[in-house]
C-alpha cells in the first residue's frame, strides 16, 4: 500500500501523522474522553471530532505514539460520558433517542449553540466507538467494559425514529422546533450512517430507505470522466476513513461498474481539474493547487491582491465544479486525499507548503488558506488553529493508506458489515466471513 | 407612501386606453349568438386563444367567453409585464456591474421606477394589438364579455344570454392563491394580479414564496433597489429543480443583495406605525422584519368557481381544478379543458400545447383523424432570473424513480469561450440520456439566456435526436449554446472504449 510512497515521503508522512494524532493526544479531555471542536479558545465539543478521536487512538498505539493503556483510559472514559450522560432531549441535555447533540460543553458537556441533535455526526461518534470496540478486544476487565459499553451505545440508536416517518434520515432535530426540515438529497458522507442505521440489531431502517437515498444520487460526465456527483471533497473522504470501499459494490455501483473508492479517485481528478481550468482566476489554483471543501474561509469583505471585492464565505462546504468558490482551498482535503490518488495527493501537498509554508504550524495543516487574500504581511489568508474533523481524517486516512489498519478494525465490525450489506452492498472483501468484533 | 396593495391601479394613460381598447373595450356589445357553436371556449387567455383562433382559421363556427381581459395572466398580469420589467433591471444590475466587463461604473445610478412601470405598460399594450378583440371578431370569432355559468352538458349562459354548443373547452386559467397568514389581509399585500401597478417603488419588499414567480419578482424588485427579502418555506428556491442549479440562483440572489431566507415560515404581519411587521421562524429562530410591501400569491389556484360545472357533469375539486384524461376530455365528453385550470404545469407554452391538443380531440371526428395524447408532450419551461433555469423532459430522480438508468453530461460554463468572453462562468448544461445510449431523457440548463438555449433540447427530443447526432450540428462560434455540442462531443468520446481505442492506435501504427 506504501509502493507509490518513497522512503522520503514515508518519513514525511509519518511526521504529519504523528502531528495530527498531538491534536487529539494534547486536547483530550482526561477526565470524559471529550475533544474539542478546534484547536481555539473556548471552542466547544464536537461529538464528530470525537469519534475521530477514538479511531485515532488505536493508530497511536500501532505507531508507538501512546500507550495502549492511555489509549485505553481516553476511549473508556469518553464511552462512560456518552453511557452516563443526560438523554432526555431536554435543551441542555446531552443527546436524546441514542443521538447526541453536535456541539457540547467542554466542561459540562451539555448542549451548546442550541445545536441540533445531528444524525452523522452522531454516525461519525458511533464509527469511533465501534472502531475502538474492534480494536480493544482483550479479555481486561477494562476492555471488556469497553466493548459493553460501545455495544449499548450503539444500540441505542433509535435510527427508525430518525426517519421521522419517511424513507430517507433526517439531517437533525432540536428540541424547539422537531426535526429540522433538511434531508439527505444527493451523494454524500451519510453512507457510513446508513450503513450503521441498517446494521442496528435494535432499531434497523430498512433498505429501501437506503435505496430512498441512491436514488437521488446523480451520475455524471464532467471533464470526460464519469463519476457520482458531490461537490464538496470531504464528502469522497468521511465514510472512506472507516469503510474499505476497494471492491464492495452496491446496486448503484454495480449498474455503472464502478465502485465508490475509484469514484474518490475521480473526484480527485476533477477537482484538479477544476483548479487548471480556475474559472475565476483565484491565485493558488493550479493541476498542485486545489481541494475544496468543508472548511474554515474568510468571512469578512476583504481587499484581495487585485484590489477588488468579493463575497467571502466564511466555513462552508466549497465544492467543485459550481461553487462556491472565493479562492480558499483546504490542504487536508488534498492529503486525505491519499488512499485514493497518491501521486497526485502527495505532489500536491508538497507544492502547496513550498508555496505557502505558513499553512503549517506545529507541523499541522491550516483548515483552509486563501492565497487571493493577502494579509497585511502580504502572505495569503491563512485560517488560525487547527480543526479536529481536519486533523483526524488527515490522521485516518494516512493510516489507511499506509497500513490499512482502520479499515481492517472495520471490516471487523459485524454490525457495520451487516449494515453494508443490507445495503446491497456485495463482492470484494465482503465475501469474507466476518471475524469477531464488537458484538 | 401608499399603502401597497390590492387598492392601487393601473395608471389610465394612453398606453392603458389602447390596452383596454384591445383586451376590453368599454363600448363593446355581444354579438347575437347563433343557435348553436360548434365550439365553444370558456377563456380568453392563452389557451383559450389559440383555440379560438385556430378553430376559427378551420371555418368552424366557434364562441370566445371571457369574463375579464383578453389574453388572460400571461398578456396582462403574467409573462410579458414580467418579463419587460426583469429586462429594465437587468440593464440596472449590468450598469451597477460594469466593472466585471471592463467597463466604467455610471457614476449616478438612480433607478426610475416611474419610467419602467411605464415601459411596462407601453410593451403590454403594444402585445395586446395581436389578440385584439377586434381582430378575433374579424377572423370570424364571436366574443362575449360577461360570467359564464353551464345550464346543461350542452349549454351555458352570458349575462343571462344562452349559447348553446356541439363542443366545449374551458380554459378559464388560475388565479394567485394568497397564504392563510393571520394578519396579512389586514395589512395588505400584492399580487402578480396588480403588481405590474405599481408606479412607486416599495422601500422594504417582502416576497413570500421562492417558486418562480417569487424568483423572479425579487431578484427584479431589488434591481430596481428595493430592499427585497425572499422567505421561502422549504430548504431551497424551486424545489423541483435540480440542486445545484437552485444553489446557483441563492448564490445569486446572495450578489444581488437579496435577503434570503430558506425553511423559513412566515407566521404573523401585523401593521405598526404605517409599517408591516412581519413574524418569521425558522426551525426555532424567531425573528421579525419590517417592509412596506408585501409580494404573497405567488401560487396558483385553478378558476373552477362562479362556472356551475356541476351543470354541465364536468368533475373538479377547488385544488387541482378540472378533472381531465389524457386526451384532455372532462368528465363530460362534449367539454374538454386547456391550460391553468387543469395543469400540473401552468406555464403559457403548455397552455397553449394544451389547446391545440384539446381542439384537436375536441373536433376529431369531423375535422381531425387521430386523438393526441397530453403525456405525449415534451415541455420545456424556464423560470427567468439571472441566470435563467430552464428545464426540459426528466429530472435525474424522476429517472431513478421510474429505475431507467440515467448518466448526466455536464458542461460548467467556464468552459465554453462566449461565456467566458461575457464573464458568465456561473452556469451549466446538464444532459441527462439513458446510460449507454445516447437517448436523451432531459437537460437543465442554467445560464444568462438558458431559456433560449433549451429549445434546441426540446427540438432533439420531440425529432428523436439523440446527443450523438446534435455533435454534428455545427454551433456558430462563438455562442454558448455550444455548450450543448461540448456535452454530444463528451458523449462521443465515451463511446471509444479501451478496446476500442487500442485497435485505433494499432491501425494507426501500421
Amino acid at each position: 500500500m506504501t509502493d507509490s510512497a518513497t522512503p522520503m515521503d514515508e518519513t514525511w508522512l509519518d511526521d504529519m501523522q504523528r502531528s495530527a494524532f498531538g491534536y487529539f493526544a494534547q486536547l483530550v479531555d482526561p477526565h470524559d474522553g471529550l475533544v474539542p471542536d478546534t484547536s481555539r479558545a473556548n471552542s466547544p465539543v464536537s461529538i464528530a471530532v470525537v469519534g475521530f478521536a477514538l479511531s485515532s487512538y488505536p493508530v497511536g498505539v500501532a505507531r508507538g505514539w501512546m500507550s495502549r493503556a492511555d489509549a485505553l483510559r481516553h476511549s473508556l472514559a469518553a464511552l462512560r460520558f456518552f453511557r452516563d450522560s443526560d438523554q432526555s432531549g431536554t435543551p441542555q441535555a446531552t443527546g436524546y433517542k441514542g443521538f447526541y447533540y453536535h456541539f457540547l460543553d467542554i466542561h459540562s458537556g451539555a448542549r451548546v449553540w442550541q445545536s441540533e441533535l445531528s444524525m452523522i455526526d452522531t454516525a461519525l461518534l458511533i464509527a469511533g466507538v465501534l472502531a475502538a470496540a474492534s480494536y480493544f478486544g482483550d479479555d481486561t476487565p477494562d476492555e471488556i467494559e469497553l466493548r459493553h459499553i460501545a455495544d449499548a451505545l450503539y444500540r441505542r440508536v433509535d435510527w427508525c425514529w430518525a426517519q421521522d416517518g419517511g424513507d430517507t434520515i433526517r439531517q437533525g432535530w432540536k428540541p424547539e422546533c422537531g426535526f429540522l426540515h433538511y434531508g439527505w438529497e444527493g451523494y454524500s458522507e451519510a453512507i457510513v450512517l446508513y450503513a450503521l442505521a441498517m446494521g442496528s440489531p435494535t432499531h434497523p431502517i430498512s433498505g429501501h430507505g437506503y435505496h430512498a437515498w441512491t436514488a437521488t444520487y446523480q451520475w455524471e460526465n464532467l471533464y470526460d470522466g464519469d463519476f457520482l456527483y458531490a461537490g464538496p471533497l470531504f464528502v469522497h473522504h468521511f465514510s472512506h476513513a472507516w469503510i474499505d470501499f476497494r471492491g464492495i459494490r452496491d446496486a448503484f455501483m454495480r449498474e455503472k461498474c464502478s465502485d465508490y473508492f475509484e469514484n474518490s479517485r475521480r473526484a480527485v481528478l476533477i477537482q484538479r481539474e477544476y483548479a487548471r481550468l480556475n474559472p475565476y482566476g483565484f491565485a493558488g489554483y493550479d493541476e498542485n493547487g486545489w481541494g475544496l471543501s468543508a472548511c474554515d474561509g474568510p468571512s469578512d469583505e476583504q481587499q484581495d491582491v487585485a484590489n477588488e471585492t468579493r463575497r467571502l464565505f466564511g466555513y462552508a462546504a466549497r465544492g467543485v465544479p459550481y461553487g462556491p468558490d472565493d479562492g480558499t482551498l483546504s490542504a487536508p482535503a488534498v492529503l486525505a486525499s491519499l488512499p485514493f490518488a497518491p501521486e497526485i495527493a502527495l505532489e500536491g501537498i508538497h507544492s502547496m507548503l513550498l508555496r505557502y509554508p505558513q499553512i503549517l504550524t506545529d507541523g499541522r495543516l491550516a483548515s483552509a488558506f486563501n492565497p487571493s487574500l493577502a494579509m497585511a504581511d502580504g502572505a495569503a489568508w491563512v485560517s488560525a488553529g487547527h480543526y479536529g474533523l481536519d486533523q483526524g481524517i488527515v490522521l485516518m486516512m494516512i493510516e489507511n493508506h499506509r497500513s490499512g489498519l482502520i479499515w481492517q478494525l472495520m471490516r471487523g465490525c459485524p454490525y457495520l458489515v451487516d449494515g453494508l450489506r443490507r445495503a446491497g452492498f456485495r463482492g470484494g472483501w465482503l465475501l469474507q466471513p466476518t471475524h469477531h468484533g464488537a458484538r | 407612501m401608499p399603502n401597497f396593495d390590492a387598492s392601487i391601479t393601473t395608471p389610465q394613460d394612453a398606453y392603458e386606453h389602447e390596452r383596454l381598447a384591445h383586451v376590453h373595450p368599454q363600448a363593446w356589445n355581444n354579438p347575437t349568438p347563433a343557435a348553436r357553436y360548434q365550439l365553444l371556449i370558456v377563456g380568453a387567455g392563452s389557451a383559450g386563444l389559440v383555440a379560438a383562433e385556430a378553430a376559427a382559421a378551420l371555418g368552424v363556427r366557434v364562441a370566445l367567453v371571457e369574463r375579464h381581459l383578453i389574453g388572460g395572466t400571461c398578456l396582462n398580469t403574467g409573462c410579458v409585464p414580467s418579463k419587460t420589467l426583469i429586462r429594465t433591471a437587468r440593464a440596472y444590475a449590468d450598469m451597477r456591474d460594469a466593472a466585471r466587463y471592463g467597463a466604467r461604473v455610471p457614476g449616478d445610478i438612480q433607478v426610475d421606477f416611474a419610467a419602467a412601470m411605464e415601459r411596462v405598460r407601453h410593451v403590454r399594450s403594444h402585445l395586446s394589438g395581436g389578440d385584439s378583440v377586434r381582430r378575433l371578431a374579424a377572423d370570424g370569432v364571436d366574443v362575449f364579455f360577461g360570467n359564464a355559468q353551464f345550464t346543461g352538458a350542452d349549454s351555458l349562459t352570458v349575462n343571462g344570454v344562452r349559447l348553446c354548443f356541439g363542443k366545449a373547452i374551458i380554459a378559464t386559467g388560475a388565479r394567485p392563491q394568497v397564504p392563510p397568514t393571520p394578519g396579512l389581509r389586514e395589512a395588505g399585500y400584492l399580487t402578480n394580479a396588480n403588481v405590474f401597478n405599481l408606479t412607486e417603488l416599495p422601500r422594504r419588499l417582502l416576497v413570500i414564496g421562492g417558486g418562480p414567480l417569487g424568483c423572479e419578482l425579487a431578484q427584479a424588485f431589488c434591481r430596481l433597489g428595493a430592499q427585497t427579502t425572499i422567505v421561502q418555506d422549504v430548504p431551497l428556491f424551486l424545489p423541483r429543480e435540480e440542486r445545484d442549479a437552485a444553489q446557483i440562483l441563492s448564490d445569486a440572489f446572495a450578489r444581488d443583495g437579496i435577503e434570503v431566507r430558506l425553511n423559513t415560515q412566515v407566521i404573523n404581519v401585523r401593521m405598526e406605525n404605517g409599517h408591516k411587521l412581519v413574524d418569521l421562524v425558522s426551525d426555532d429562530y424567531h425573528s421579525t422584519i419590517a417592509v412596506d410591501a408585501i409580494l404573497a400569491g405567488v401560487g396558483r389556484v385553478p378558476n373552477v368557481e362562479g362556472l356551475l360545472l356541476e351543470a354541465a357533469g364536468v368533475d373538479y375539486a377547488p385544488g387541482t381544478g378540472i378533472r381531465v384524461d389524457d386526451f384532455l376530455c372532462t368528465s363530460n365528453p362534449r367539454i374538454y379543458a386547456a391550460g391553468d385550470v387543469c395543469l400540473e404545469q401552468q406555464y403559457t407554452d403548455t397552455a397553449t400545447a394544451s389547446a391545440h391538443i384539446a381542439l384537436q380531440n375536441a373536433l376529431q371526428n369531423a375535422l381531425f383523424g387521430g386523438r393526441d395524447r397530453l403525456s405525449k408532450l415534451v415541455v420545456p419551461w424556464c423560470t427567468y432570473t439571472d441566470p435563467e433555469i430552464a428545464h426540459v423532459g426528466l429530472y435525474v430522480r424522476e429517472a431513478n424513480r421510474q429505475d431507467i438508468p440515467v448518466k448526466t453530461f455536464t458542461v460548467p460554463m467556464h468552459e465554453i469561450d462566449r461565456a467566458v468572453t461575457d464573464s458568465e462562468q456561473g452556469g451549466f448544461v446538464k444532459i441527462h440520456v439513458r446510460e449507454r445510449s445516447d437517448c436523451i431523457l432531459g437537460a437543465t440548463i442554467v445560464t444568462r439566456h438558458a431559456g433560449d438555449m433549451i429549445n434546441e433540447i426540446t427540438l432533439a427530443m420531440v425529432a428523436g435526436v439523440g446527443l450523438r447526432t446534435l455533435a454534428r450540428v455545427i454551433h456558430a462560434y462563438p455562442t454558448q449554446a455550444e455548450a450543448i455540442r461540448r456535452a454530444a462531443d463528451a458523449y462521443n468520446r465515451t463511446r471509444l472504449t479501451p478496446r476500442l481505442r487500442a485497435r485505433l492506435r494499432r491501425w494507426l501504427a501500421r
